[in-house]
Parts: C-alpha cells; structure tokens; sequence
C-alpha cells in the first residue's frame, strides 16, 4: 500500500481525494486544507484524519507520496518541504509561477529518484495520446502548424470570489486555461523556441486576463496558434481541441474524438484511410477502476501511483515537462508587456535565460 | 417502475462522442417549444416518464404539463437531482458558504432560512441537504414524481469519499417528504451496490451504463453481468447505444437478454428514431 495525504481540499482537491480514496494501491492517511468547515464535515462523516498545518502533516502522517492541490502560489514550498522529507509528489497545474524555482525543484526530486507528476490531465484523455502515437509515427508527413484551443465558462461577470481570480495567488486565464493549450502543444510536438504577439485580455476581471492568444515559433520553420478564453458562455465546461496541420493531412481532436483526413493513399499500418477516417472516444478510452469526471482523472492519478510503485519510470507528465510549460508561460507574459508597451507589433521574444527570470522575480517576489 | 424511459442528454448538449453533434442538438433545442414537440412525440409513441436533470430550463416543461392536465393524464417525471454544473458555477463565483446560501429557498420560508443558516452552522448535514433536495424539487410542484434519482457526478463522488450517510439521508427524505423511491445514478455499479447493500437500503433503484462494448462500466463489463444477474436491486440501463457506437438492434439485444434489467432510458430527437427504439425494446421485451 502506497501511503498517500492530500493538500489541498478545493475542486480539486476534492475529486482526488475520492479517486485516491478508491485506488487499490493506494491509502488516503491524511488532508489538509485552511477551511476548518470543509474538515469538519469530512471528518465527522468519513473520519479522515485532517490537519490545518500541512507540515505537521508532513511530519506526524510521513506518507510515501503527496498529492498538493492548493493555489498555485502555494505550490513551491510545500512541494519542497515534501521533497526533502523524500516524498513523491503529484502537484496540480500549473507547476509553479517561476520556472527557476521549478527547475530547482525538478533537480531535487532528480536527484533523490523521486517520482514527480503534474496534474496536466489532457495527457492523459484517450484522443490524445492517439494523437501522439499518430503524430510520433509520422501519419501527417512534416508537420507545419498547430493551433491549440481552450475555452470554457469560469468568470461571465464582474465579481467572482475565489483565488483563481486574483493575481496574487497565480489566478488568471493564462495560467488557470491557457496552460493546459500551452502544455498540449509541448505534449504533441515539443515547446516552442520563441513566442510572438501574445495578448492578455481583461474581459470581466479587474485583477486578471480573462482571455489570451499567442504565436509560437520553432527553429524548424514550424508554428503553432495557442488560444484560451475562460469567459466563453457558450461552453458548458471546460474544452480543449488542438488541430495539427503537416504535409500529408491533418487531425483535429478533442476529448470525444478525433478526425483524422489523410491525402495520398491514407496510412495502411495505422489503419487509416484516405480522405477521413474518425476515432471516437467510446474505442479509444481505456477502463479505469473507478469513474469520477472523465477516465483521464483517474487515469493520471493511477499513472503517478504506478510510478511510485515501481520506483521510478517514466512520467508522462513529470516536473520538468511541466517547467518547460512555466517556460512558455513567462515567455508569454513577457511578449505580451512588450506588445502592450511598445503599442505596436512586437518583436519575437527569445528566451534569453536570465531576463525572463528577472523579470518574473519583480512580478512574483520570492516569498 | 415503466419499462422504457426518455432521457433528456441531447436536449442539453451532451454527446460522449462528438462535440459537434453536441452543439447541433443544443442549437436544435434552444426553444423549449422544440423539446416539448419531441416529448410530445415520445409520449404519443406510448412512453410515458421523461427522466430528466434538475436543469433550469425544465421548470418550463412542468409549466407546460401543469398548463396542459388533459394531455398529458399518465405522463410522470423522474427528477435526476442535482444539475452539478450549476453548483460548481455557483461556487466559482459565489465561494462554498456563499453558493450553498444561494440554493437555499428564499420565498416566504424565513424559517427555511434560518434553518439553512443553522444548518451551515452546526454542520447538520441533513438539514442542509433536505434544503437543497427541496430547492431542486421545487419545479415539480404538483407532477408525478414516483422516482428520484441522484445524479453519478454525486452519487460518485460521495461514493468515493466514502460519505456514505449522505446516501441514507437522501434516500430517507426522497420517501418520506416526496413518498417517492430514492434511486441512484453511478458509473460504478458493483462498488456503489455493496456501499446500499452495508446502508441496508433494500432492492435499490440503480441506473448505471450497461452495453455491449463495456464503455464507462467501471469495474468491468463482467462484474456488471454477474451483478445484474445475482444480485437483489432494480437496475436501469443507461448508454446502451454507447453514444452511437452500437447498432441499435444489437444494443437494445444485448440489454433486453439480460432479463433482470427493468427499465431502459434513452434519448432520440426525432419521432421515427423514437418509434423504432421504443418498438425494437418491446419486441425483444416480449420475446426474451
């Protein structure tokens, strides 16, 4: 049994606690959140054990591995405090709001062969990782361009309540939506060399962008058209699609399906004919043992606990992959102050290592 | 307990396998008019509950059947409790405290208020969800209602948490303040049976997906089988077409053999896809 403690008990907090609650694997000793309400329910009704202090937590519990859902401002320390008491841990996306201190962070766990994941969940839909497999296997001949799109319902008015709008706590459209585009398109053909014409829009939201658009550009002569916007009502939930255009074709997918159109003669070893061929999630999707939201949210926490077990492996989704996706990030924040600044096209931004960091430390002081 | 259910998935814009197909169908029936046309068909093809969310928009349904007595004599609801999408909304702008206040009713019940208020306070779970079973039952004030069911999103989550009392509480309140049977949806058929089995709430009421290519049958299409086929509760089919992924004489063949099964529910858009389903279940109703 991989002993397991949840930090964290909001949206999602909450839906891991009952995936790991119900894993076989695996045994929920402890949570940990601030609100003394939501443990008290808890408690009375399941009698979880709850702690308000997560390095008390930490250090009474000693769990194998840990699971930190907290704002994401949070996200650095007790990722810390946890690898140096030689936990694994799962940590809720983004990774953190400065890729130094990620980097750091990836470097510890490297070191002491701690298995590392972060809650990118759309690795793990079904139509996805087709996706990958076909684009791996070259169906599409060179791929030249992607665009990657997320949209969804959160903010449709003024005021709204939680962290996720504030600045301070790492709230915001690029980070809460935009981040999931920006780390499928790393997932799917790798992270950009350089990003241009970023816009960070404020729609409804005094603190934060409520949508953003960006450019990415590859040294290969590959581009890619990141989209997100988090105030689209028309949305019932939360939505990614990404297309990918090469030279043979293009597939488009999202969580349901994908639609794949292949010139020439299709592919034969992939099964695929020429002109469309259509993939549906009821084939793809593999079984998960419990069922909560969608399998891929089980999926991952499974994937992270068979990790653990075999003490090591590959992640799909570990620390570094998920800094290279803060990378990408800061770069579009700082593209998007050029743009704003200048009032006129802006230059592609580099990253030149050092002046993003720089950068970022004035917007996030260290805490 | 009827043996052929209409569901309610693509009047909203749920479609497990296409997002287009989805927003067509929500196009479709953006006018209340159109759903009531298709719900008129469905009855008029003998089916006679429509299983439905606590969405929004359904309160306009029970205005038009409370407006319309004559027409629709036998019709009967099966609430499917909560529409989650609308707390989750809720808290995102509004908090946990602050969207729970929200659902609680406002109108004429300051007691109902102050009950809420206290509820919140003392971490009286069952007060509190006796309110908001209320606040979502109120659309259905005067209509059939002989079944209620919790939503799988719930029922999952809670399963999961293992916060087993509230299944109890729910299904306590179902019968006693509505005099209907409490019912369950899960994606989880086997666990969720043994947790009603230990609360001792006997010969449940349980739809979960039962078909042929095992989609979204958590535990195994073969724990599925051999629960249905052993076990005491009154299971209904959902998902049985997969979506669309299944033919629909090979589909409804695989649910009807399974005789245990006492109700199918499933959702058309249009009256010939109704008449034929509904045909096809009685058919092999009566030949299995």
């Amino acid at each position: 049994m991989i002993r397991v403690a949840l930090i964290g008990l909001g949206k999602m907090g909450i839906s891991h606690h009952a995936i790991i609650n119900t894993h076989p694997d695996a045994e929920l000793v402890a949570v940990c959140d601030t609100t003394a309400y939501v443990l008290d329910v808890l408690n009375k009704y399941t009698g979880v054990r709850c702690y308000t202090d997560y390095l008390a937590l930490l250090d009474e519990e000693k769990p194998d591995a840990v699971l930190i859902a907290t704002p994401s401002r949070l996200h650095g320390k007790m990722v810390k405090a946890a690898l140096d008491r030689n936990m694994h841990v799962f940590c809720e996306k983004p990774f953190g709001l400065d890729p130094v201190e990620g980097r750091a962070l990836a470097g510890i766990a490297e070191q002491k062969r701690l298995v590392t994941q972060v809650g990118y969940h759309y690795r793990f839909v079904a139509s996805f990782q087709e996706m990958k497999r076909l684009l791996a296997a070259g169906v599409l001949g060179q791929i030249h361009h992607i665009r990657s799109e997320v949209y969804g319902s959160v903010v449709l008015r003024p005021q709204s309540a939680t962290w996720r709008t504030r600045k301070e706590e790492g709230g915001g459209c690029l980070y809460d939506y935009a981040s999931h585009a920006v780390d499928l398109v790393n997932y799917l053909v790798g992270a950009p060399d350089a990003v241009g014409g970023t816009a960070l829009n404020k729609l409804f939201s005094r603190d934060v962008e409520d949508e953003v658009y960006s450019t990415f550009y590859y040294n290969n002569g590959m581009t890619a058209q990141v989209a997100a916007n988090w105030s689209d009502d028309s949305y019932r939930k939360i939505t990614a699609k990404v297309t990918v255009w090469g030279t043979r074709g293009r597939i488009t997918g999202d969580r349901q399906e994908l639609q794949i159109y292949l010139s020439d003669n299709g592919d034969l070893l992939h099964g695929l004919n020429k002109g469309w061929t259509i993939r549906y999630s009821t084939e793809l999707a593999k079984e998960v043992w419990f069922y909560l939201r969608g399998e891929e949210y089980s999926a991952q926490i499974d994937h992270f606990l068979k990790c653990v077990k075999a003490g090591c492996g590959e992640n799909i989704s570990p620390f570094a992959s998920a800094v290279r996706t803060d990378d990408v990030l800061a770069m579009m924040l700082e593209d998007s102050m050029s743009t704003r600044a200048a009032g006129r096209a802006p230059a592609i931004a580099k990253p030149v290592p050092g002046a993003t960091e720089g950068l970022l430390r004035r917007i996030f002081p260290r805490r | 307990m009827e043996r052929v259910l209409f569901g309610d998935n693509q009047f909203f814009g749920v479609n497990h396998m296409s997002e287009e197909k989805a927003r067509a169908q929500s196009m479709k029936f953006q006018d209340v008019e159109a759903i009531i046309h298709v719900l008129d068909a469905a009855y008029d093809e003998g089916i006679r509950v429509f299983m439905c969310t606590t969405h929004e928009r359904i309160s306009d349904i029970c205005d038009h059947v409370r407006n319309n007595r004559g027409r629709y004599e036998n019709f009967q609801f099966y609430p499917c409790m909560p529409y989650a999408y609308k707390y989750a909304n809720a808290v995102t702008d509004y908090g946990m405290i602050g969207a729970l206040k929200r659902f609680l009713p406002e109108d004429g019940a300051i007691g109902a208020i102050l009950k809420g208020g206290m509820s919140v306070a003392k971490k009286d779970l069952q007060g509190l969800a006796e309110l908001l079973i209320d606040a979502e039952m109120k659309m259905f004030d005067g209509l059939r209602t002989p079944i209620i069911f919790l939503q799988n999103v719930v029922t999952d989550l809670l399963l999961g948490l293992g916060f087993h009392e509230a299944f109890r509480i729910f299904a306590e309140h179902v019968k006693n303040r509505y005099k209907a049977e409490p019912a369950f949806i899960t994606m989880n058929l086997p666990r969720l049976l043994d947790v009603l089995d230990a609360l001792a709430i006997e010969n449940p009421i349980v739809c979960a997906n039962i078909n042929k290519i095992g989609f979204r049958m958590c535990g195994g299409i073969a724990a599925y089988e051999k629960a249905i086929a052993t076990r005491r509760f009154r299971p209904i089919a959902m998902s049985v077409f997969a979506s669309g992924a299944i033919p629909a004489k090979e589909a409804l063949e695989y649910v009807c053999k399974q005789t245990n099964i006492r109700s199918i529910v499933f959702g058309a858009s249009s009256r010939g896809n109704i008449r034929q389903t509904k045909q096809l279940i009685d058919q092999l109703t009566r030949s299995s």
